[in-house]
C-alpha cells in the first residue's frame, strides 16, 4: 500500500471502560486535524474495557500518526489498523424507505434477496430495511434503495476484526512504534 | 493503621508522600476544606500565596524546570480554575512537569451551572498530559499517585486533578497504600531501541562525512547530557542546540556551535542544511527550528530519539526513528561508535562562525545607544554566568539565547513552545524556591513584565531574592521586529506606555536602578547581587529599534537567514 495515497484504515483501540475515553479519543482527533470517517464504541467480553473501531479515510503514515496519539492516552491500552492485514469488518444500517404501494413493496422484496439485508418493519407508509455488511455492500445497497425513496436512516459505523490468531489483548505488548520503517 | 480522615487530609498526605515541598496556590470557596487543613501541615508543606493564579501554574513550572521534581498549583472552582490555562498550556508544550490540584463545586451540584462551576477537566483536556475529576473518595489516593507518576515518567508534563468540595470534606478509614504497585495497563513509556535501530544508527553515525548532533529539552530531562557529550566527543560530532537544549552541552566547548533555528546561529543552520546525518535527540523539528520543512536538511539521513513515539515522523521524516529513554538508547549507540575526526567538516563550520563574527555588534561603537544584547551579555560577564535565567518570549527571549552561554543542565527557563508573554518572573520566584543556593535572573521585557507583574508583592512576602532586569524599549520588541521587517514598518499597537518601574519596586519595598549607558552596568550588577532575601529590580532602557539577527522569516528556507550587516555593508 502506497505511503501517500490516502484509504480507509479500519483502527482498533482497547480502552479502560471509564467516563471521558470517548471524549479524550475524539479530542486528540480535532487537536491533531485528523478526520474520522466513523467512529463506533461497545463492550467488550472483559468489563473495564471497551473497544473502538475509528475508521480514517488516510495516508498510511497518517494512519501511524494516529495510532502514536492515540497510545499516547492514558486510558487508551492498544491499537492496532486491523485493515493492514486480513480482517473482517461490518457495518450495520436500518433505512426507512417509502413502502405505500405495490410497486415499491417489490422492489424492496428483490432488493433483500440480493444483499444481506432483511425487512424488519413494514407499514402501509413506509418499512425499515436492516442490512449488516462490509461497509461497501452496505454502501451498494442504499443506493438502490435510493431509487424507491429513503426517508429516514441510521448507521453504526464500521466494526472490524483480525482474522485468525491475532488477538488484540490489553496484555502488556509490542507498541505500534513508528520507526521510519513502516511494514 | 487506618485513620479517619478527610478528603482534604488525604490530598494532602499524599502530597506528603510524593515529596512536595511548595504549593503554588490561591484559595476560594470550593477549595476551602484542603485550605482548612493545611496548617496543620506546615511542617512539611510550605505554601505559597500567588497573586494571580497563572502565576501558581508558572511558580510551579519555574521550580520543576529547575529541580527536575514535579511543581504543585492549587486553586479554587471556576475563574480560579480558568486563572489556571495560560500555565498549564505553558508546561504542556515544553514538557514539564506539574500537577495542579482545583476544587470542584459539590457533587450534587455538578452541571447545574451553579456558582464558580466550570468544567476544567474539559477546559483542560487538550493542554494537560492528563487530568482527572474525582467523584468517588475512595480513588482519591490512587488518583493523587498516578498524577504524580503521570507527570514526571515518560515525556513529562501538566496533570490536573480536579476534586469536588463534598469530597475534600468526606471522611474515610484511611491508610498510604505504601507498596501497592500503580496500576495504569495504557500508560508504558517506551525504554530501549531494538537491535537493529541500533546497527542501522550506530552504521549512520560512523560513515557519516558531515554529521551534527540537534540537542533537545529531552536531554536534560532524562538525563542524558552525559551520554550524548561522549558521542560528540568521541566521533568529533558538531551539536547545535535548541532554545529549551541551551545547556544540554556547555556553549562554550568546541563542539557547541550554537542555538538553531529563527534566531540561531548562522552556522548552526548553515551546517544543519549542509549536513549527511542528523542525530536529533530529545528534541521534537519544532516549525521555529526547521523553517520550511520540504527545504529542511536535504541531504542528510536522520536518526531521531524522542521518548514521545508521536514526535516521530510527525513533522521530519526519520531513517531511523527511536521512540526511547534518550541515557538508555545512548548508551546502545556507544560501544559500536568509532572515533572520528571530521575535521574538513568542522573547518567549514568554522568559515562560517567567522563570517558571523564579522557581523557581531557587542564590540562594535554604538555611541550613547544602549543594546539589549550587550545588556544581556554584560549579565553574564560580570556575574560570570553561573546562574539559572528565566525569560518571557520576544526579543530579549532571543538575545538570552545568543549572548548568555549557560554551562550547566536545567539552568535556562524559558517559554519555549507556547511563547508565554509574563512567564519570567514567577518561573524565576519558583526556580528560586527549588534551588535556593543558584543566582536567579528574571530577563524580561516591558511587556511580558507587566503581565506577571503582581507577582512582585508575592516575591516580597516569601523574601525570594531574584533579579528582575527589564529590557525595556518601550515597544512589544518583536512585534515590532516583524512589524517593520513584514508590514512596512506600520507599528501596530506596539509601543508601550510603562510606569516608572524603579518608583513601582519601590512601592513594594523592592530596591532598584534604572541603566541607561553601558558603562553603568557593572555596577548595576554588583549592586543587585548585594541584595539578600528580597528581589532587586534593574530596569534596562535600551534602544527602542534593535534588531535580533539572524533571522529565518517564518516559514522561509533555514538558510535563506536575514543576516546583519557587516560594517561598511
Amino acid at each position: 500500500m502506497a505511503e501517500n495515497l490516502p484509504n480507509k484504515h479500519a483502527i482498533v483501540a482497547l480502552v479502560e471502560n471509564e467516563p471521558g475515553v470517548l471524549m479524550r479519543v475524539t479530542n486528540m482527533f480535532r487537536k491533531r486535524n485528523f478526520n474520522i470517517d466513523s467512529l463506533s464504541v461497545g463492550r467488550t467480553h472483559r468489563p473495564d474495557i471497551s473497544r473502538m473501531t475509528i475508521v480514517i479515510d488516510s495516508t498510511r503514515a497518517n494512519a501511524y500518526k494516529i495510532m502514536a496519539n492515540l497510545l499516547k492516552l492514558v486510558p487508551v491500552i492498544e491499537v492496532a489498523n486491523v485493515s493492514s492485514d486480513l480482517h473482517v469488518s461490518r457495518d450495520l444500517a436500518l433505512i426507512k424507505v417509502r413502502s405505500n404501494d405495490a410497486e415499491s413493496r417489490n422492489d424492496l422484496t428483490l432488493i433483500c434477496e440480493r444483499y444481506p439485508a432483511r425487512i424488519v418493519d413494514i407499514g402501509p407508509d413506509v418499512a425499515i430495511v436492516e442490512i449488516t455488511a462490509q461497509e461497501q455492500m452496505v454502501e451498494a445497497c442504499i443506493a438502490e434503495l435510493d431509487k424507491i425513496g429513503i426517508v429516514e436512516m441510521v448507521r453504526t459505523g464500521v466494526v472490524a476484526m483480525g482474522r485468525g490468531i491475532r488477538i488484540l489483548d490489553s496484555v502488556e505488548s509490542r507498541a505500534p512504534v513508528p520507526n521510519g520503517h513502516h511494514g | 493503621m487506618k485513620r479517619l480522615i478527610s478528603g482534604a487530609d488525604i490530598i494532602l498526605e499524599c502530597l506528603i508522600k510524593e515529596g512536595v515541598e511548595y504549593i503554588w496556590g490561591y484559595p476560594g470557596g470550593t477549595i476551602l476544606p484542603t485550605y482548612d487543613a493545611l496548617p496543620k501541615y506546615r511542617d512539611y508543606i510550605h505554601h505559597i500565596l500567588v497573586r494571580h493564579e497563572q502565576s501558581a501554574a508558572h511558580m510551579a513550572d519555574g521550580y520543576a524546570r529547575a529541580t527536575g521534581k514535579v511543581g504543585v498549583c492549587m486553586a479554587t472552582s471556576g475563574p480560579g480554575a480558568t486563572n489556571l490555562v495560560t500555565g498549564i498550556a505553558t508546561a504542556m508544550m515544553d514538557s514539564s512537569p506539574i500537577v495542579c490540584i482545583t476544587g470542584q463545586v459539590p457533587r450534587p451540584v455538578i452541571g447545574s451551572d451553579a456558582f464558580q462551576e466550570t468544567d476544567v477537566t474539559g477546559i483542560t483536556l487538550p493542554i494537560t498530559k492528563h487530568n482527572y475529576l474525582v467523584m468517588d473518595i475512595n480513588d482519591l489516593t490512587e488518583t493523587i499517585r498516578e498524577a504524580f507518576y503521570i507527570a514526571r515518567s515518560g515525556r513529562p508534563g501538566p496533570v490536573l486533578v480536579d476534586i469536588p468540595k463534598d469530597v475534600q470534606n468526606e471522611k474515610i478509614e484511611w491508610e498510604y497504600p505504601e507498596n501497592e504497585p500503580i496500576r495504569l495497563p495504557g500508560y508504558r513509556p517506551p525504554k530501549q531501541a531494538t537491535s537493529e535501530q541500533v546497527e542501522q544508527a550506530v552504521a549512520l553515525i560512523n560513515q557519516a562525512k558531515r554529521p551534527i548532533i540537534l540537542a533537545g529539552h529531552g536531554l536534560m530531562m532524562g538525563m542524558a547530557t552525559q551520554e550524548a557529550r561522549e558521542l560528540a566527543e568521541r566521533a568529533q560530532i558538531p551539536v547545535a542546540l535548541t532554545l529549551l537544549g541551551k545547556g544540554a552541552l556547555p556553549e562554550g566547548h568546541p563542539l557547541v556551535i550554537g542555538m538553531m533555528g529563527m534566531h540561531g546561529a548562522a552556522a548552526s543552520n548553515y551546517a544543519i542544511q549542509e549536513a549527511d546525518l542528523l542525530i536529533a535527540l530529545g528534541m521534537r523539528f519544532d516549525d521555529r527550528v526547521t523553517g520550511n520543512l520540504k527545504t529542511y536538511s536535504p541531504n542528510s539521513k536522520k536518526i531521531h530519539i524522542d521518548i514521545d513515539p508521536s514526535e516521530i515522523n510527525k513533522n521530519v521524516k526519520a531513517d531511523v526513528g527511536i521512540a526511547g529513554d534518550l541515557k538508555a538508547v545512548l548508551n546502545q549507540f556507544l560501544p559500536g561508535v568509532e572515533s572520528n575526526e571530521h575535521k574538513e567538516w568542522i573547518g567549514r563550520i568554522r568559515e562560517w562562525q567567522e563570517d558571523s563574527d564579522e557581523r557581531e555588534i557587542l564590540n562594535r561603537d554604538m555611541g550613547n545607544m544602549l543594546l539589549g544584547a550587550q545588556v544581556i551579555n554584560d549579565i553574564w560577564k560580570y556575574t560570570g554566568g553561573d546562574c539559572i535565567t528565566t525569560t518571557d518570549v520576544g526579543q530579549h527571549q532571543m538575545l538570552e539565547a545568543q549572548y548568555f552561554p549557560h554551562k550547566r543542565p536545567l539552568t535556562m527557563i524559558t517559554s519555549g513552545g507556547l511563547g508565554t508573554m509574563g512567564f519570567g518572573l514567577p518561573a524565576a520566584i519558583g526556580a528560586k524556591l527549588g534551588r535556593p543556593n543558584e543566582e536567579v535572573w528574571a530577563i524580561v521585557g516591558d511587556g511580558g513584565f507587566q503581565m506577571t507583574m503582581p507577582e512582585l508583592a508575592t516575591a516580597v512576602q516569601e523574601g525570594v531574592k531574584v533579579t528582575i532586569c527589564i529590557i525595556n524599549n518601550g515597544f512589544l520588541g518583536m512585534v515590532r521586529q516583524w512589524q517593520e521587517l513584514f508590514h512596512d514598518k506600520n507599528y501596530s499597537e506596539t509601543p508601550m506606555f510603562s510606569p516608572d518601574f524603579v518608583k513601582l519596586a519601590e512601592a513594594y519595598g523592592i530596591p532598584a536602578r534604572r541603566i541607561t549607558s553601558r558603562d553603568q552596568i557593572e555596577d548595576a550588577v554588583t549592586f543587585a547581587r548585594s541584595v539578600e532575601n528580597i528581589p532587586v529590580l534593574l530596569e534596562f532602557v535600551v534602544e527602542k529599534e534593535e534588531m535580533v539577527y539572524p533571522m529565518v522569516p517564518a516559514g522561509a528556507n533555514l538558510h535563506d537567514m536575514v543576516r546583519r550587516p557587516k560594517p561598511g555593508e
